[in-house]
């Protein structure tokens, strides 16, 4: 690729995604009465992405191969033991990250 | 005046240790995407200047591998649509939440990451702090994480030896306490549960890199047929 091709390919990447974050507000502008199906949408949502967001970053697990999936299993039931426990964000989060670290450099 | 410069200040404090374990998961991924470009032979100038004009981690990562191929810039734009589809999800949940924020709502818009949006949309901000500078601060912190380390990447890659091994799960740690916390503050869990269900079932069916298209139209599929029940049974924002 030329300098000018890669400026134009990654001028396409910021494009696309400067779309799809704008495009929710420009279709639906503060201004305006948002439709009801949309409103419905804005409150039930985001419960499902945040779903969606877990199991995106678990996507390249590997039940077969490897370590198993057994690490991730690991280090996320104590983020989820943690954070019902003590409720500290920071803790809950630091905690599971060492415990896969410590999984995955020295015992799996 | 004063007193301006005092909340402003009072929003930045509130801000930063919402966004600390993103400065952790961002310089770690920063600096290996900044790494990753620099091996791939890009001078630091691209992960400098990517960081700061794209934001948005997983595409940044992709945009290299479409650096090295052929030049195609319909098949880019298309593919960045279908990966940054989510972040339609993320717009039409905070259509009331960024609103009101003036001059700071185009920049919110554009720096709603996966990480931003999270904390935004999950964040109890006291009623004393000024929300739209909570927000702007939150986001602005993100950026600068994800810039500079993309770019300390970019300059010292080869001279950087790793052994933060794992660190990388610091993002999955904090997605999924930002889906606990979610769902301690809902009433019902048909919504949670329809979003780990259905995206669990299409990444089986459609496999890592392609199940996020189908997984977003079954979840609002979904959504729309459970209108009803939910609709009852939700908090209200």
């Amino acid at each position: 690729m030329t300098q000018l091709q890669q400026l134009i390919t990654i001028g396409m990447v910021i494009l696309g995604t400067v779309l799809t974050r704008f495009l929710p507000f420009l279709l639906f502008p503060a201004g305006k009465p948002t439709p009801r199906y949309i409103q419905y949408l804005g409150n039930v949502l985001p419960s499902a992405v945040f779903g969606l967001l877990v199991i995106y970053c678990l996507k390249n697990v590997n039940l077969f191969t490897g370590s198993h999936g057994i690490p991730e299993l690991l280090a996320t039931a104590l983020v989820v033991i943690l954070h019902r426990w003590k409720r500290q964000m920071l803790l809950s989060i630091a905690g599971g990250t060492l415990c896969y670290m410590v999984l995955v450099q020295f015992i799996l | 005046m004063n007193n301006h410069f005092y909340s402003i200040q009072k929003a930045f404090r509130c801000a930063l240790p919402h966004t600390l374990p993103i400065f952790a998961g961002f310089w770690f991924l920063g600096l290996t995407y900044g790494i990753y470009m620099n091996v791939s032979g890009f001078s630091f100038w691209y992960p400098c200047l990517m960081s700061l004009t794209i934001f948005a981690g997983s595409m940044e990562f992709v945009t290299v591998a479409l650096l090295l191929g052929a030049f195609n810039p319909l098949q880019t734009l298309a593919l960045t649509l279908m990966i940054n589809a989510r972040h339609l999800f993320y717009g039409i949940s905070m259509l009331d939440k960024y609103k009101g924020s003036g001059w700071k709502k185009p920049y919110l818009i554009f720096g709603m990451c996966d990480e931003s949006f999270s904390i935004n949309y999950t964040a109890d901000i006291p009623a004393d702090i000024d929300r739209g500078w909570f927000m702007f601060f939150v986001t602005l912190l993100n950026h600068l994480y994800w810039f500079s380390g993309a770019t300390l990447g970019g300059i010292f890659g080869s001279l950087i030896h790793f052994d933060t091994k794992g660190l990388d799960f610091v993002m999955t740690a904090m997605f999924v306490v930002i889906f606990m916390e979610q769902w301690m503050k809902e009433k019902q869990h048909k919504s949670a549960l329809i979003g780990l269900g259905v995206s669990l079932a299409c990444l089986i069916l459609f496999g890592a890199d392609n199940f996020i298209i189908p997984a977003m139209s079954a979840i609002l599929a979904a959504l729309t047929i459970f209108c009803k029940p939910i609709k009852k049974g939700e908090i209200k924002p």
